[in-house]
């Protein structure tokens, strides 16, 4: 679990290489440096890199993307950006997001390997079932909700129809629209979630458990006294993963809304898309680019030193 | 789990509510996924008085018709093309990478591998502008590796990482044998490392042909010919030109996600073990 971490907040890991032998018998070193690490140091500095670096520079331009960028503008991108209502519904859509998935996601999918870990018959395939959805494309599980919200044909209509209510069209209302998204996110991720947790309590010490069952504990009590702290670390790996899945999100919102109604479900990434790609506005995009890698950053950082002090 | 002794105490009460609740839920997963697939089978009309149940006339002209023709297998010769260009260069690339990092003593080893490191930190829409910039600067714009090299690229921080730790991870006894042996760096990784890694290839592999096969944004951003469209992007093409003709729109969502779910059932195992050990495990 330790190194799992490391991973998801990708801690710079110094050079502890494993070479105990000497280099009477390392030879030939040269030749694998040679062959084995152009590649990847090229690809990644063409494409990840300086790209970033790029989006850095770009957000300083008003720029339409052809020719060298002349027009330069400092920050006014950025304040462009802060002032747009747009973007502010973004944040707070990704801030949304969030939040749901802390009070809504995680609960579930604890509850669920919680279930999953008694022994009964049909574990395996509930497993199986509750998984499927994050297989998925996010694009493929975006229109089949829109076919379940649709107010003419969806399963909505058919709802409605049955408690004979006027039907709802849930995509296409500014107020609804956002939750209609919210749960389709929780739908959708709710089982890799559960995977966390299920390895989680594998992990789990069945002696404490049973020491806590000879005290006397309540199944509530073993629950929330030893089970929970206990999947400490698996709870933190999940809010980590929820946020970046988060800032990320494009691909579920495109078939539902793209972002509409009138901006009501952008998110950052969206927003990018619909200002900074269609419009060819690579200064904006640009910056949003940046904002979105400095969240990152800060979030990579600030949560190991927040959160991961123990683990 | 060898949780015998909560099995036998458990109470039918108990059982009756577990599988209550896991049944609720697993309705709400399958509940739009086979509607989606019955769907495809209805009448229009059908489908607006009858969306849950079953269709009232099988018609299997709306399968039949987008298998017979050329546009679905197109699709998905294309993302198939994609996903394993960039599954193949992926676990090339990485892999001797990684073996530079743990077995090469190099000076500034450390920080290189942090360098790649940082690819972990931020997803592919930071930089989607510059990239775009970039591709059609190199004249790759509207080609597959337009999109299979910055896929390659991105995948590289998190392939490095797994396959740099397993390599770590072999015992060094190998090394030094075969050393003495007089094997080079280059045949010990050909020979010993990679013939080892079969379990490390296969969730790299698993990992980056799941996020190829379903990936949207760049395709989407890299390529204006319709033939030339992966499945997610073909799939909304095909939604906007059949508009409200919802049966036809969802029976070619099924057909689409078809091979994902029944490839998902066949490798469950390695499938779930890949995507959430390639997550975490490290």
């Amino acid at each position: 679990m330790t190194d799992s971490i490391a991973m998801a907040v990708a801690r710079p890991v110094a050079s502890k290489v494993h070479v105990r032998y000497k280099s009477p018998t390392a030879r030939g070193r040269l030749p694998v440096l040679v062959l084995f690490l152009p590649p990847a140091l090229l690809l990644f500095t063409l494409f990840v890199i300086l790209p970033m670096g790029e989006a850095a520079w770009y957000s300083l331009f008003r720029w339409n993307g052809y020719g060298p960028p002349t027009e330069f503008v400092g920050l006014r991108n950025f304040t462009v950006l802060f002032n747009n209502a747009a973007f502010s519904q973004a944040l707070i859509n990704n801030g949304l997001i969030i939040v749901v998935s802390l009070l809504l996601q995680i609960p579930l999918a604890i509850w669920l390997a919680m279930m999953l870990a008694h022994k009964i018959a049909g574990v395996v395939a509930f497993r199986l079932i509750f998984f499927l959805p994050y297989v998925l494309a996010d694009v493929a599980a975006g229109l089949i909700w829109r076919f379940v919200y649709d107010g003419d044909y969806g399963l909505f209509a058919a709802i409605a129809g049955f408690f004979g209510v006027a039907t709802p069209y849930v995509l296409a209302d500014r107020d609804l629209a956002i939750y209609a998204v919210l749960a389709v996110v929780v739908w959708k991720y709710f089982g890799f979630h559960m995977m966390l947790f299920i390895a989680g309590l594998q992990a789990v010490d069945r002696s404490v458990l049973e020491a806590a069952e000879i005290d006397g504990a309540t199944g509530w009590q073993k629950f929330r006294y030893v089970t929970l702290p206990l999947l400490g670390s698996t709870v933190r790996l999940s809010v980590f993963f929820a946020i970046i899945g988060s800032l990320q999100l494009f691909d579920l919102i495109m078939p539902l809304t793209g972002g509409g109604p009138s901006n009501a479900t952008q998110t950052m990434v969206t927003f990018l898309y619909t200002y900074g790609v269609t419009r060819m506005q690579v200064g904006l995009g640009s910056a949003v680019g940046v904002v979105l890698f400095v969240i990152c950053i800060t979030l990579a950082f600030g949560y190991k030193r927040i959160f991961m002090r123990h683990d | 789990m060898t949780d015998t002794t909560t099995e036998v105490r458990m109470t039918a009460g108990t059982r009756v509510y577990l599988y209550v609740s896991l049944s609720l839920v697993a309705a709400l997963v399958l509940v739009p996924l086979l509607t989606t697939a019955l769907g495809g089978f209805k009448s229009l009309g059908d489908l607006r008085i009858n969306p849950f149940g079953l269709p009232s006339g099988w018609i299997w002209s709306n399968y039949t018709d987008i298998l017979f023709g050329e546009r679905y297998w197109r699709q998905m010769t294309n993302s198939l093309f994609i996903a394993v260009m960039t599954v193949f260069l992926t676990v090339v690339v990485s892999a001797m990478a990684a073996f530079t990092f743990a077995h090469v003593k190099f000076f500034g080893s450390g920080q290189l591998m942090n360098y790649f490191l940082v690819g972990l930190m931020f997803p592919v829409a930071t930089a989607i502008l510059p990239l775009f910039i970039r591709i059609r600067d190199l004249g790759l714009l509207d080609s597959y590796w337009g999109v299979i090299l910055p896929q390659v690229a991105f995948g590289l921080g998190m392939s490095i990482l797994l396959f740099r730790n397993y390599f770590r991870n072999l015992p060094d006894e190998l090394f030094q044998a075969a050393f003495v042996d007089g094997c080079g760096y280059i045949r010990f990784f050909w020979y010993v490392s990679l013939p080892l890694s079969r379990p490390i290839v296969a969730t790299v592999s698993i990992v980056t042909f799941v996020n190829s096969w379903n990936s949207y944004i760049l395709p989407l951003i890299m390529l204006n010919t319709e033939t030339k469209y992966p499945w997610p992007l073909g799939i909304m093409v095909y939604r906007g030109e059949f508009g409200t003709e919802w049966q036809l729109v969802l029976a070619f969502i099924t057909l689409t996600i078809l091979p994902t779910v029944i490839v998902f059932f066949l490798a469950q195992k390695h499938i779930i073990a890949g995507l959430t050990a390639g997550a975490v495990k490290s």
